[in-house]
């Protein structure tokens, strides 16, 4: 017997059924996981997946972790669909942070409205510098920019932490490695009085709007779909891999750098050696299960956002270790691609004396 | 100045190895087509599963089996993924490694701290006492030899065996492999899980003789350090084996150097980082200029099904 | 028939795909020794047979028989090991390798590599097949990797060879080569299986000839008795048009619409054609014709003329007097040039994205398809809908992916979509390339109506049949230069072919 893979006609439904076919098998998958470490699955899955939804606090919360992974899903899809792979944007999340961090500390005693937009500029400006590098590197001398933005994030984890240990480290601290707490002035509004829900959660909101109508009504969006698609359909078009590449960049690495100064700016309140539970990497996740598609992405940057939650949840109730999440975060994509595959292409069993030609 | 850099290119070969173990292995996945970026969660894997099974049988060589076989069942899951499913290989590459570092961290919570001895050196009578080699080549362990020969032995497979050349064709023209009749998925399968293999025995390398321990994300970016030698060794062992040596002898002289000038230690420990994306430029740019033999195989990263 | 079973006889194959029946109860038998022909247009079944008979595809229904014994071939090796060899129309071959290590991968038993070596000399020896086994198979020429193709076929002492379309990319002098080259292995007992749509060589290769129409055997005669044309309207079916074009009456002093001054263009890719020199114009209704084989510089200048690749030397290139040379895609067609490659599918075409959205790619801004880098959606629906029924474009709406279309309905697509923007001057390549017969003729009609209306059109085509039929003049084009020009009704095949072939002079007339 042999497997044999069928193409099936394109639905609409694919793009539906797979990822919600994917996070059913994520749980089914978590339950033997989590029966196999000794734990009871029901009560653990319910805390991880169920609980943060059952207060509103914990609700707002979801918003306060989904605005960072929604906001870098959106700008890395836009690369993605382009097929220019910036995996870096932990890195060009880090280094807005700073950006935005060395304003707030270079005017921490000063009340001015303007310290807050001029700190979001600078991150915004921060990210795409640092996604700049593997765009010029590629477009320049062809280097991959897989590990060139990867080995970037390394680098920009390093200064970061070359920074709160050393000039920018509190003086009033305890020597503790972070930096001053933001003044009033450096911090984000926060939407409702009592929780964390910040306005971040409002841009992230807009950019994936913004980002939907550029992606599916204008000629930009044609353009950076038809390099994806079809690089050689592109260029009879008239169409620049080269701009593309640098737009894709830009766009990721800016939506990464503001989103690290949500970070700094909002929950945090100041730089510390570690911003995120690496939420520029789980943002990869978030744009793949969203269908690189800007609404797909809000709703899963949601569900990464509870998986963070309930981690932490299961943690404290159930003695999870922090890493359930990174496990989890891993099955969904797997099941995604799998259910994707699944989906696109029927399976046949074929005779025993089917040749080779199994793979359709 | 010998006696100080004796110790110090020991110590380079050593942090060498698993770059060369894991780098060989991925080499030949991407010469049969394949671009598996989950190196560093196969690694992670490897190293946690070694540990662990070092430790609960006492026996180092259970350990190196638990950690291929780790590594394996890793790539299995990513050539299922993109050979039988043709997904994407990029998205499936970072599937595996944020999972495996999830599940290696997981799994391996309780042997967090707890002790293991080293692999042994292996003392061959003669050469281990001899100044200099001595000290330098022959008072290593086992998997230092491993993967040294795995990069002879790489390189004769590949250039000198009928099955090697099949790998080949089947990485630089999928579709004119099939139409001569070679099972190209089969051995893309093949090709992968030997890559998983060696990925897992570069885990067990850290996990088990270079820091006898077992930490959450200890591979610290070396399956992507892995990944970036493969391009520079143009797809060649012996290329693998130099650039491996090359950066372990950065990792080591980041080591040594760390405090000079007064300069701030974390501008040293992003030496190996900045030295790649450096290297990957000059290696870039030059087969841009022309330069000839540094071309990937051409087949590199695309999916694979049979035309009717 | 002699007591002596057939070397190969088929019986009832029948192959489905989904709901297409590529293959329907075919059969046919070809003895030992014999040249027999498969005779069919693009679509007709003719690839699907082969790989059934090689063992790449499993007949849905019916029987292989070899030498009298029924077979089934699950495998090319298994064909291999019946005595089956196969040369490919697109070679499986691996150009980064050499031409031994290609030969040793076609081979089962992959002996020492210094007993291949001499073999390899021996056998290409014998035929008159030269090779050297250390070259790279990137750096041959479309004869000489088809020699590689034929002699890893020899070195298994075949008893069938399958040829599938192999003069496709020889000029006729080479094809001439292969053909004595063939009867010679027909003549030592070999059978052959040749399968062309080119009549006139089937005429004078082949012994018998079996007809395929829509995946159905609908002849079987002996091609020596039929004439070409009588062959032609068998595997068409009906009443063959003839698509001859009196040459334009374009009066000579007329300003050229497309002028090509002297390009130059370095070779780039590891195996790719250096452009020199390239001369050529084009003027009002005129349709300028670029013979050649495969490989000899066609996708270079198509990039060149395109503006895919540029040049800073402007004038190198001028439309209607203005330099374009150094301008991209969309800047040419601002200026008048449009083209249309060879490739439907990622390069003309989107395949994943919907008729629609294809318009955009060449059209969006002469016809108004954008206002404000915002796509006006009900504006590429329209001009799609103009171009599904101008050009007769069998589709469910213009809402369906163009992977959906057969290979010609997508070509009177991207075509359509070209004319309809009414160039000043268009280049196309292959235009009728894999495409059924029916569409052929309507883009040549369409093609001869562009260039009456006062268009200068430039066809860069293999088939030498299409550029004699529909060029005013032709030139040649070989290892990336460009032969001097023709007047295509006073040109004979054997000076294209001699052309074809590069044995030209450095003569050029200056028109």
């Amino acid at each position: 017997m042999r497997l044999e893979l069928v193409r099936r006609p394109e639905s609409p439904w694919f793009g539906i059924v797979a990822p919600l076919l994917a996070v059913a098998l994520t749980v089914a998958s978590g339950f033997v996981l989590f029966l196999a470490l000794g734990l009871d699955p029901v009560e653990t899955l319910y805390q991880f997946m169920l609980a943060p939804l059952t207060t509103f606090q914990s609700l707002t919360e979801l918003g306060v972790k989904g605005a960072p992974l929604a906001l870098i899903a959106t700008g890395l899809a836009i690369g993605f669909r382009a097929n220019v792979w910036n995996i870096g944007a932990e890195g060009q999340l880090i280094i807005g942070a700073i950006a935005a961090g060395g304003v707030a500390l270079a005017f921490w005693n000063e009340a001015g409205w303007w310290i807050l937009p001029l700190m979001l500029a600078a991150s915004v400006a921060g990210g795409m510098a640092w996604a700049a590098i593997p765009a010029f590197l590629k477009t320049r001398f062809g280097v991959n920019e897989i590990l060139t933005s990867l080995m970037l994030t390394y680098v920009a984890s390093l200064i970061l932490q070359m920074l709160v240990f050393g000039p920018w480290k509190d003086p009033d601290g305890f020597n503790y490695p972070q930096t001053r707490l933001f003044s009033e002035a450096a911090l984000l509004p926060v939407l409702i009085e009592g929780t964390r829900l910040h306005a971040g959660a409002l841009v992230a909101l807009l950019a994936a709007l913004a980002a939907w109508f550029v992606m599916a009504r204008t000629v930009t969006g044609f353009e950076i779909a038809v390099v994806g698609d079809a690089p050689q359909a592109a260029r009879f078009a008239g169409f620049s891999t080269r701009r593309t590449v640098w737009l894709s960049f830009l766009v990721g690495g800016g939506a990464a750098g503001l989103a690290g100064a949500f970070e700094a700016a909002g929950p945090i309140g100041q730089l510390v050696p570690v911003l995120t539970p690496g939420y520029g990497f789980t943002a990869i996740i978030v744009a793949f299960l969203g269908r690189l598609s800007p609404p797909g992405i809000v709703a899963a940057a949601a569900l990464m956002a509870l998986t963070y939650i309930g981690g932490e949840n299961a943690q404290i109730t159930a003695g999870l270790p922090q890493a359930a999440t990174g496990v989890f975060q891993g099955m969904l994509l797997f099941y995604l691609l799998a259910t994707d595959g699944l989906l696109r292409f029927r399976i046949r069993l074929t005779g025993a004396r089917s040749p080779r030609a199994a793979q359709p | 100045m010998i006696d100080f850099l004796i110790p110090v290119m020991a110590a380079a070969i050593s942090a060498a190895t698993p770059l060369l173990l894991a780098a060989t292995g991925e080499l030949v996945v991407e010469r049969s087509g394949v671009l598996n970026l989950g190196i560093e969660g196969m690694m992670l894997m490897g190293a946690m599963a070694g540990f662990a099974a070092a430790l609960l049988t006492g026996s180092h060589l259970a350990g190196l089996l638990a950690a291929a076989l780790a590594g394996m069942l890793m790539a299995l899951v990513f050539a299922v993924l993109t050979l039988s499913l043709s997904a994407n290989q990029v998205a499936s590459g970072l599937a595996l490694t944020i999972f495996g570092i999830g599940l290696s961290a997981l799994v391996g919570a309780p042997y967090v701290g707890q002790p293991v001895p080293a692999l042994p050196k292996l003392d061959i009578a003669g050469l281990s006492d001899l100044p200099v080699a001595g000290p330098l080549l022959f008072r290593h362990d086992g998997l230092v030899y491993f993967s040294v020969a795995a990069v002879a032995a790489t390189w004769w497979f590949l250039n000198r065996t009928h099955a090697g050349l099949k790998l080949r064709a089947v990485g630089e023209s999928a579709q004119a492999a099939h139409a001569l009749g070679h099972p190209v998925i089969a051995i893309r399968y093949a090709a992968s899980l030997f890559g998983g293999a060696m990925a897992g025995l570069a885990g067990a390398f850290l996990s088990l003789s270079y820091t006898p321990m077992w930490m959450e994300g200890m591979t610290a970016g070396r399956g992507w350090i892995a990944l970036a030698l493969v391009v520079f060794s143009a797809w060649r062992p012996w290329r693998a084996l130099v650039g491996a040596y090359l950066f372990g002898g950065v990792g080591i002289v980041q080591l040594h150097a760390q405090g000079a000038w007064g300069l701030p230690s974390e501008m040293f420990s992003m030496l190996p980082y900045v030295a790649t994306v450096l290297v990957l430029t000059v290696i870039s740019a030059r087969s841009q200029a022309g330069g000839t033999g540094s071309r990937a195989p051409a087949d590199l990263g695309k999916p694979f099904r049979a035309s009717r | 028939m002699s007591a002596v079973p057939p070397r190969l006889a088929l019986a009832g194959i029948t192959k489905r795909f989904g709901a297409v029946v590529a293959n329907d109860d075919i059969s046919f038998s070809v003895a030992p020794g014999e040249i027999h022909a498969l005779v069919g247009e693009n679509g007709a079944g003719k690839s699907t047979l082969v790989k059934i008979i090689y063992g790449l595809l499993r007949p849905d229904a019916g029987v292989i028989r070899w030498n009298g014994e029924t077979v089934a071939p699950t495998d090319p090796h298994a064909a291999r090991r019946l005595g089956i060899g196969m040369v490919f129309q697109h070679f499986s071959l691996f150009d980064a390798f050499t031409v031994a290590e290609n030969i040793a991968l076609g081979l089962d038993a992959a002996g020492d590599r210094r007993a291949l070596a001499a073999r390899i000399a021996s056998v290409s020896a014998s035929y008159g097949l030269p090779l050297e086994p250390g070259r790279a198979v990137g750096t041959l020429s479309m004869g000489e990797r088809q020699r590689v193709e034929i002699v890893r076929c020899l070195l298994q002492n075949p008893r069938l060879l399958v040829m599938d379309e192999p003069t496709s990319v020889l000029t006729p002098q080479e094809a001439e080569v292969l053909f004595a080259t063939l009867r010679r292995l027909a003549a030592e007992g070999c059978s052959i299986l040749y399968i062309s749509h080119k009549l006139d060589e089937i005429r004078a290769l082949c012994q018998r000839a079996t007809i395929l129409r829509a995946g159905r055997v609908v002849a079987n005669c002996n091609p020596a008795v039929e004439t070409a044309r009588s062959m032609a309207e068998m595997m068409i079916g009906n009443e063959l048009r003839v698509t001859k074009r009196m040459p334009s009456d374009r009066a000579p002093e007329k300003p050229a619409r497309l002028s090509v001054n002297g390009l130059d263009r370095p070779a780039e890719r590891a195996f790719g054609v250096a452009l020199r020199d390239i001369r050529f114009s084009v003027g009002p209704g005129e349709i300028f014709g670029i013979a050649g084989v495969a490989g000899n510089g066609q996708g270079e200048l198509m990039e060149a003329l395109s503006g895919e690749w540029r040049t800073s030397a402007a004038a190198a290139i001028a439309v209607d007097g203005a330099p374009v040379a150094d301008r991209g895609p969309q800047a040419r067609r601002l200026a008048g040039l449009y083209t249309l490659p060879e490739e439907r599918n990622g390069h003309a075409a989107v395949p994943g994205m919907s008729l629609a959205a294809n318009t955009l790619l060449s059209a969006r801004h002469h016809m108004g398809l954008t206002r404000a880098g915002v796509i006006r959606r009900d504006a590429a629906r329209r001009f799609a809908q103009r171009i599904v029924s101008a050009f007769d474009v069998r589709t469910f709406g213009v809402d369906v992916p163009a992977s959906s279309l057969s290979g010609g309905n997508l070509q009177k697509f991207v075509v359509g979509r070209e004319l309809l923007q009414k160039p000043a001057v268009l280049v196309v390549a292959q235009p009728t390339w894999g495409v059924d017969a029916g569409a052929a003729a309507a883009i040549h009609i369409a093609l001869a109506d562009l260039a009456r209306e006062g268009a200068a059109i430039v066809v860069i085509s293999q088939d030498l049949d299409e550029l004699l039929s529909l060029t005013d003049r032709i030139a040649v084009i070989s290892g990336g230069r460009l032969s001097r020009t023709l007047q295509t009704a006073q040109v004979t095949v054997d000076e294209i072919g001699l052309l074809m072939g590069g044995a030209e002079g450095e003569t050029r007339d200056a028109a």
